[in-house]
């Protein structure tokens, strides 16, 4: 089948099966291998992507389900070459080891701070319900998440 | 010291390629004509293979292979080995199962690997997979541990009673001694839990065979690169060992668990070959890494631990039996022995100590080193039974470990289990780590607690462990394989940068960084004009690895004296130019002077004279790249006291971590940010251990924990924010730098503080893990929360 | 995964139509259960009918003083609904728990409870405030009578759920004890006040969701958490396994219960 859909600002299309999940078209069809899988039964969330705005696993979503939708992925959270607050808060925190979890873990605390511009600390653990790290202990994940709330809200006011 | 030199909190250099989507892991690396494998996979525990029937999956599309055991053995490869020989009392080696790539006759856990299929896609290998028709014979299955030694299943025929090993440690006849003369003995049972490594990235591998070249390469998800080639070569023969590369690019965690060498890797290299050569890739999926990555701990101990009337320690008796699972992994054989008895001494002056260990076959997963790997099971065993103690003695936890500790005036300390301890002040920690939870004002917070309907506790555990495993020849006296030293090179270009090429392997301990950061300090060249490289073995010189928190006591000793060569070849380029003699110059922050003159050259003028010798000293080689390797006289000691707080709702029996300091020494630290960071993620897996994971099989040998709906990962509410001190070092002896890794610390330190507070919360003590239902039982036998009800 | 056909209906008679036509087809709605399913391999449909673009099936609006919810309306939308939060915030609330923030981006109402989950909340609420699932074949089919067993529910082969009718309850609230692990609900305790009595819906401890009519006894006595201390849980008809025995789930049932009923006010 074809699909159509928007990836990071660009108008893309491929044949895929019916059963090709969305992260296995983004991997492999387009090369946007950013997007991880680190489980089997959508838990882990290292495969987190925004579809039309909101977070969503793309380990859990078939790529047919998303024809014609707007996906934005960890590689097209950077704008103009700037790092997104998230991406350079999660670099100045040290708010990752690895980096497998880490695209997942920024684009879920996207789709949070959007909803949520200044969550509490027990805000932020309870949103990353489906985000598994195994090597920060969350400590820095959550304090950067936090800080890049502050310096979003304080960029928000700069622009009024 | 340079403004990113050793000490400064610099943030990662590697960090801007993971937070923009642009690191590279295994899987994300595809070949030209690359086939995939898929693994079938012994659904019994234990069973005989009676017959494969290869041919439906054969005919079905895409297919290109289906190798099993037979075509192992026909190639002549060789088994998977345990690379370090552990002898029983009586002085017969350690019995070692055969485990070869693809399962011989037998499987012997849920997961075993049994045969592979390559096709042309990921999902024809699986569906041919799933065709394949394999016929077994059931075997009753030996999966508990207690039961292993009398069970009627053999796991390897050859292995009376499962046992592998009985090994012993220290001194049985004084500790018998101190035992008959005892005001008071503490006892306990304890059971060090099952768990599963977890690393987010699954293991993968592609193998290649290029027949042009007649040489192989593997990419694939591993800490010690260098070690997979030499056992692949030199144990499995699937290549010789010049023949083949090795790449371990980004790599998403490891643990331990990628430190091993495992069937799946071995066979998709084989198998590149056997398909004429075109690639083979291979990556698990999560239930499969639950089934085959070696698992961590799974010991049942007895502990007896003899105290004299004033609570002074007289002696320590512990027996444990740990589990080996089915075959023998890589290092399974050290973990349960020379990395964990020689730790049970603790921060304690205890006068004598004895352990045995039995080490039985299982029809279970293999188990091998996971993060702390022996080091937190001794830690857990001491800590808690002290604690045990000091309720028995009725003295303050605090004060029962103050008057035992190795006092800062004894070092270096020889304990009674065969190490020296180079330094450490065990006093400090503790103090400063009860004054940040502020001990004193505990009653009070307990009692507002209470005014809430919940039970809190405090818990305190004072740990040690052994990093930078050394010197080599006394662990191949112990039965060591290989030897533990790390090597380096740095070189310099003609422009004045510097390459640093590391036998070391960074999957998120930050070595792009600190390695960086000790460079720029050494030669006094610019933080950013530094690169690190490791991770392919045709690039970086032959090293032994990441693991065990050795890569800065070890490896980054290494880098020192390959700075340190750089330095005495650039004093003589320097006493040349500058026309003075050698003994003259001397060097600081990137320059080299003339002593007692304004007279100097920066290093890279220096450099560019080595690479362009048009004036230079007669005799000398040009060129600026130096090389070393490092054996460490000793291990470094990391200690620390932690003090948990919790609070447990009685009605549920949910334990909330309210409160978690770590004060940690780790000697001299290079970058703060990621040596708190490591603390973070190791405290979490230690809480992990404590409260939400534990690996399960049912008793048919079925593993119940598989996936994440079983098996508790901790998640970010599980933990709370930690308070982290790692300021308080005693450097360490064994490295010029005085560091002592940090890796590990968390997850050894953390499990004895939470068990700890829980009891001290409701006054019996709970298994790991903790769950809220055994909190809960544990609760309804309690007198004290009984009491508080 | 296995293969399978995939159709991507526009309207509910197109997919009521190829769910007639395919025996073997599956309906998609968010995929938040199903998919992982598939990918297990635990199911081999021949064919996938995504609802997922069908705009009648979606929505909440208020009717007849309580609330309907459209089948794939996702949990996200449920749980910031401004209508749900004022008519029944329980039924918010119960919504805001459910999986994560991703499950309830894209998992539905409709989904959840045809698939009935034995760990799943939303039974729970369903049962709990005595709400009418609407189908395809223009049934409304009662909470009591929906809910038949694990994983069985009283749909027929070939109907769809379109749309779930909650009555406004006087007062109600949901509290959950999570599986560690899975965070599906251990215990699940759904308590109401409605005007037809007191409803208390249990999920996660049994084979299926179920009303714990020992518990509404107490409550419509006297509707406080003290009110049922005196009740005893029978343990028997409840699920043991390696994160909860029965006993302890009977026990559960109470304290989930009493937090609920505070919850409620």
């Amino acid at each position: 089948m074809r699909v159509s859909m928007t990836v990071n600002g660009k108008a893309v299309s491929g044949e895929v099966e019916p059963r090709t999940l969305l992260v296995e078209f983004l991997r492999q069809h387009l090369g946007l291998t950013g997007t991880h899988v680190g489980c089997d039964t959508s838990q882990c969330g290292c495969c987190v992507v925004h579809v039309d705005g909101a977070s969503a696993k793309a380990c859990t979503l078939l790529a047919v389900q998303v024809d014609g939708s707007t996906v934005t992925t960890i590689e097209g959270l950077a704008q103009g070459g700037k790092l997104h607050p998230l991406q350079q808060a999660f670099h100045e925190h040290h708010g990752l080891q690895c980096g497998f979890c880490t695209p997942g873990m920024i684009m879920s605390a996207a789709d949070l701070l959007q909803r949520n511009p200044d969550p509490t600390e027990h805000e932020v653990r309870e949103w990353l319900e489906g985000n598994l790290c195994r090597c920060t202990g969350y400590h820095n994940i959550v304090k950067a998440i936090l800080a890049a709330a502050q310096s979003m809200r304080g960029m928000a006011k700069a622009a009024e | 010291m340079t403004e990113k030199g050793i000490g400064a909190r610099v943030p990662r250099k590697e960090d801007l390629r993971f937070i923009t989507g642009r690191g590279r892991y295994t899987d994300d690396i595809n070949q030209p004509g690359q086939a995939y494998a898929v693994f079938v996979r012994s659904p019994y525990a234990h069973a005989r293979i009676v017959r494969i029937d290869k041919s439906s999956a054969l005919a079905m599309p895409g297919v290109l292979a289906v190798l099993d055991g037979q075509d192992v053995a026909a190639d002549g490869l060789g088994n998977l080995v345990c690379g370090w020989l552990v002898k029983s009392k009586d002085g017969s080696p350690m019995k070692m199962g055969k485990h070869p790539l693809l399962a011989q006759e037998k499987v012997r856990y849920v997961g075993d690997r049994v045969a592979v299929v390559i096709a042309d896609t990921y999902a024809q290998a699986k569906d041919a997979a799933e065709a394949l028709a394999v016929e077994y014979e059931e075997l009753p299955a030996v999966v508990e541990l207690a039961q292993a030694h009398d069970a009627p299943a053999l796991v390897h025929d050859e292995v009376p009673h499962n046992l592998c090993y009985d090994w012993e440690l220290g001194d049985k006849a004084a500790v018998e001694a101190a035992f008959a003369k005892a005001h008071h003995v503490t006892r306990m049972e304890l059971v060090n839990n099952r768990l599963v490594p977890n690393a987010m990235e699954p293991r993968a591998a592609i193998g290649h065979y290029d027949s042009g070249q007649d040489a192989y390469t593997l990419y694939l998800t591993s800490q010690n690169p260098h070690v997979h080639r030499l056992v692949m070569s030199a144990f499995i023969g699937i290549a010789p060992e010049h023949k083949l590369r090795v790449v371990a690019p980004d790599v998403g965690g490891g643990f331990g668990s990628k430190i091993f060498i495992y069937g799946e890797e071995c066979v998709v290299l084989w198998a590149s070959k056997k398909i004429g050569g075109r690639p083979v890739k291979w990556t698990a999926e999560r239930s499969e890494s639950f089934l085959s990555d070696a698992h961590g701990r799974d010991h049942v101990t007895t502990a007896e631990l003899a105290l004299d009337r004033e609570g002074n320690f007289l002696a320590l008796r512990v027996n444990t039996k740990a589990n080996l699972g089915g075959y023998m992994s890589t290092f399974s054989s050290c973990i349960p022995t020379y990395l964990y008895a020689t730790l049970l001494a603790g921060q304690y002056k205890t006068p004598a100590i004895y352990c045995d260990v039995q080490a039985y076959y299982t029809n279970t997963a293999p188990v091998d080193a996971y993060r702390g790997a022996g080091r937190p099971e001794a830690s857990f065993l001491i800590e808690t039974l002290v604690d045990q103690a000091a309720i028995e003695m009725r003295m303050d936890p605090a004060e029962i470990r103050r008057k035992n500790f190795i006092p800062k005036t004894a070092f270096p300390y020889q304990t009674p289990v065969a190490l020296v301890y180079d330094t450490g002040d065990y006093e400090a920690c503790l103090d400063e780590a009860l004054r940040l939870v502020d001990y004193a004002g505990f009653p009070a917070r307990r009692a507002e607690s209470e005014r809430r309907g919940k039970l809190r506790g405090i818990g305190i555990s004072c740990y040690i462990e052994a990093c930078g495993i050394a010197p080599s020849a006394v662990v191949g006296s112990l039965g060591a394989g290989v030897g533990l030293w790390e090597s380096a090179k740095v070189r310099f270009t003609h422009t004045g940068k510097v390459q640093v090429l590391t036998g070391t392997h960074t999957h998120g301990q930050g070595h792009e960084t600190t390695f960086s950061q000790l460079v720029a300090d050494k030669l006094g060249v610019a933080y950013e004009d530094v690169e690190v490289i490791h991770g392919d073995t045709e690039k970086t010189p032959v090293g032994m690895g990441t693991y065990g928190s050795r890569s800065l006591a070890v490896g980054g000793e290494a880098i020192v004296k390959a700075c340190d060569k750089i330095i005495a070849k650039g004093k003589k380029i320097a006493a040349h130019l500058l026309e003075a003699s050698e003994a003259d110059i001397e060097f600081k922050d990137g320059k080299f002077t003339v002593a007692g003159t304004d007279k100097s050259k920066t290093i890279g003028e220096v450099v560019f004279a080595a690479y362009v010798p048009h004036n230079y000293p007669a005799g000398l080689e040009p060129g600026m790249e130096e090389g070393a390797f490092f054996d460490p006289p000793n291990f470094t000691f990391p200690a620390g006291s932690y003090v948990c707080e919790v609070e447990v709702d009685p009605q549920t029996g949910v334990v909330d971590i309210a409160r978690f300091v770590a004060v940690d020494d780790f000697g001299n630290v290079v970058n703060p940010l990621i040596v708190e960071g490591q603390v973070h993620g190791g405290l979490a897996q230690g809480i992990g251990q404590a409260l939400l994971e534990g690996a399960r099989y049912d008793e048919s040998g079925q593993l119940l924990t598989g996936s994440y709906m079983d098996y508790c990962m901790p998640r970010a509410d599980d933990v709370p924010s930690f308070e982290v001190v790692t300021a308080r070092g005693t450097p360490a002896a064994a490295n010029s730098l005085g560091v002592k890794g940090c890796g590990e610390a968390g997850a050894i330190g953390a499990p004895a503080a939470v068990i700890n507070a829980i009891r001290n919360a409701i006054g019996v003590r709970v298994e790991m893990p903790a769950t809220p239902e055994r909190v809960w039982r544990a609760i309804q036998s309690s007198p004290l929360a009984k009491a508080a009800e | 995964m296995y293969a399978f056909d995939y159709h991507r209906p526009a309207s509910l008679a197109e997919a009521a139509q190829l769910l007639a036509g395919n025996p073997d087809a599956k309906l998609l709605a968010g995929g938040q259960t199903y998919i992982p399913t598939l990918k297990q391999r635990l199911a081999k449909p021949a064919a996938v009918i995504d609802l997922g673009r069908i705009a009648e099936l979606r929505g909440i609006r208020e009717e007849a003083g309580g609330v309907t919810i459209g089948a794939t309306t996702p949990h996200a939308e449920v749980a910031n609904s401004p209508i749900v939060k004022r008519v029944i915030p329980a039924l918010a609330a119960l919504a805001e728990g459910i999986g994560d923030p991703q499950v309830r981006n894209r998992g539905t109402i409709g989904g959840s409870i045809a698939n009935n989950d034995p760990a799943a909340d939303y039974p729970a609420a369903v049962v709990g405030l005595g709400a009418t699932v609407r189908t395809s074949k223009g049934r409304a089919i009662a909470a009591d009578d929906f809910f038949t067993g694990m994983f069985e529910t009283a749909l027929a082969p070939d109907e769809i759920v379109t749309a779930v009718h909650f009555p406004k309850p006087e007062k109600a609230a949901y509290a959950k004890f999570p599986n560690p692990a899975s965070r599906y609900a251990i215990v699940g305790v759904f308590v109401a006040k409605t005007a037809g009595g007191v409803r208390v819906a249990v999920t996660g401890a049994s084979p299926c969701v179920f009303r714990a009519t020992a518990l509404e006894q107490a409550l419509a006595a006297s509707w406080s958490a003290a009110a049922i201390d005196g009740v005893t849980i029978d343990p028997s008809n409840l699920n043991s396994d390696i994160h909860a025995q029965a006993d302890y789930r009977a026990h559960l049932i109470k304290v989930m219960a009493k937090r609920a009923i505070e919850a409620a006010g």
